[in-house]
């Protein structure tokens, strides 16, 4: 059973990385992000789990992990709501499209 | 399995149902104010047996008391985000559907 | 059970899909909430309930609850628009670049996992049950968040700190706007709801000792609270905070937790080397402060800019 969270960890981080790569929305990005983030963490906790007795160590791991994944969004959706009020856009244009 | 494990299952599973159909009346109600209508109704009776059920297979008393808080609880989100939802469609303006004559 | 696995394997990956996909940002943001719920379903399954608190209450609720106020203050238009066609690119470029991306992912997971039957699964669970008297609580988790790696968490506030600032330094927000409705409702609901937000709060910390619980779950039941005052606040008059006060409950987590250190580091044991009679309380002073404080952090982090108490 862990095999199967560990490959859904891997099928969720490819999905994940690909929006993340090709969505031109900005807010899309930071939840493709996000959702990256949990895909590792998944990975970390299923690897946890295959440890005899159970490994706690990954899930501290993790838990720092959320909060810092909780900061970097904060911070980016300011960013975002920034750069809106300045183009009015949420998608960032290249140099050579203005 | 006890007799108590048995009627625990039953109620989890009637609770169940209850789930199921007011996830139907989500999906199928014509509009807002229908859907939330069956959503509040049917999932919050739902909850209740789960939580009902659970309790008796748990067979102790103090978390029996924590799962009827937890649905306490969820009843008061429940009500209240349902009316906040209500209150504002009605003042954006989304009429309630009418059966079509 | 492993039908529920696969059930909720599937329903994880529908919503990812969703969220990335869907027409309008609004939806996305719904898939997103729903998808973090799920995970923490998932962390139950792998027996992992201290990361099911904090993903439910901090990676779904906060950052939906961060989600949802950014997109208050985009425009109608902005959050319901359809949006999906609008990738980077479509030409022959974009295609060659997706195709690279996911030929090297699909790769990498096939090394990955022939690496898999090979790997030795991680095993410091052994180890630390051996050393966890010494920690001064019951909970592993806890005693590696707050005693054997204390540094890590130490650096973790600190982050969560910078960003605060990084926030702060990027402009100002009045308090949020006055709604339109009268919601008696929603300030009822409050009022019956914030001395439970309150016990829960406290109570997580204290299970944190030997249950899943602690500092950053607290923290996020006291930003829950105090994001829910703040809707409610059109009739529910908020005490002003000043500033400098403000301040210091922002910073008195990373404080208290470095003034322990050093004055360990006097005492001569070591930066955050607690001797083991010392330990348990210790540990529980930092944590009430840390959990006060990162709930104050992550609300300020909801306000989303330098509060302007003079403003709105």
């Amino acid at each position: 059973m862990t095999a199967y969270y560990l490959i859904l960890a891997g099928v969720i981080l490819a999905m994940a990385f690909h929006g993340l790569m090709t969505r031109a929305n900005l807010l899309r990005k930071l939840m493709a992000l996000n959702i990256f983030t949990s895909a590792v963490f998944l990975f970390l906790v299923a690897l946890a789990r295959m440890a005899e007795p159970l490994d706690p160590i990954p899930h501290a791991m993790v838990l720092t992990g959320i909060v810092v994944t909780v900061s970097t969004t904060a911070v980016g959706l300011v960013l975002l709501l920034k750069l809106y009020r300045r183009t009015g856009s949420l998608t960032l244009q290249s140099a050579d499209d203005d | 399995m006890s007799a108590a494990d048995i009627a625990g299952a039953a109620l989890v599973v009637v609770g169940v149902l209850f789930f199921l159909s007011g996830t139907l009346g989500l999906l199928r109600f014509p509009d807002i104010y229908t859907r939330i209508h069956a959503l509040t109704k049917a999932d919050n009776l739902g909850l209740g047996l789960i939580c009902l059920g659970s309790a008796v297979q748990s067979g102790s008393l103090l978390t029996a008391l924590k799962l009827l808080l937890v649905w306490i609880l969820v009843l008061l989100a429940a009500a209240a985000g349902a009316s906040l939802i209500a209150q504002t469609a009605h003042e954006r303006g989304i009429r309630p559907w009418e059966r079509q004559e | 059970m492993v039908l529920f696995d696969l059930i909720l394997g599937l329903l994880l990956v529908v919503l990812v899909q969703k969220c990335l996909s869907v027409t309008d940002l609004f939806g996305a943001v719904i898939s997103f909430m729903a998808f973090g719920l799920l995970m923490a379903v998932a962390w139950v399954r792998l027996e992992a309930p201290d990361i099911a608190l904090a993903e439910a209450a901090i990676g779904s609720g906060l950052t939906g609850a961060l989600l949802f106020s950014t997109l208050g203050r985009l425009p109608h238009s902005e959050a319901r628009q359809p949006i999906a066609s609008r990738t980077v690119g479509s030409g022959p470029g974009y295609w060659l670049a997706a195709g690279f991306w996911w030929v090297s992912i699909m790769l990498l997971s096939v090394a990955f996992f022939l690496s898999l039957l090979e790997l030795q699964a991680p095993g410091l669970g052994g180890y630390l049950q051996e050393r966890l008297s010494e920690s001064g609580v019951l909970n592993p988790v806890t005693a590696v968040l707050l005693n054997f790696r204390s540094l890590d968490t130490v650096m973790e506030i600190a982050v969560l700190l910078l960003a605060v600032a990084v926030v702060w330094s990027l402009g100002t927000v009045g308090w949020p706007a006055k709604q339109k409705l009268s919601l008696p409702l929603l300030v009822g609901l409050v009022r019956l709801l914030t001395p439970v937000f309150l016990l829960v709060a406290f109570s997580l910390l204290w299970r944190g000792n030997h249950a899943p619980g602690g500092a950053f779950p607290s923290g996020a039941v006291l930003a829950a609270a105090s994001i829910l005052l703040l809707l409610a606040g059109k009739t529910i008059r908020i005490y002003p905070l000043t500033m400098f006060w403000l301040r210091w409950v922002l910073a008195a987590g990373l404080l208290v937790f470095v003034l322990a250190g050093m004055s360990l580091m006097f005492a001569g044991y070591g930066f955050l080397v607690y001797p083991e009679q010392w330990a348990g309380t210790m540990i529980l002073i930092i944590e009430v402060s840390a959990g006060v404080s990162i709930g104050a952090m992550l609300m300020a982090l909801y306000i989303g800019g330098e509060p302007d108490f003079h403003a709105g």
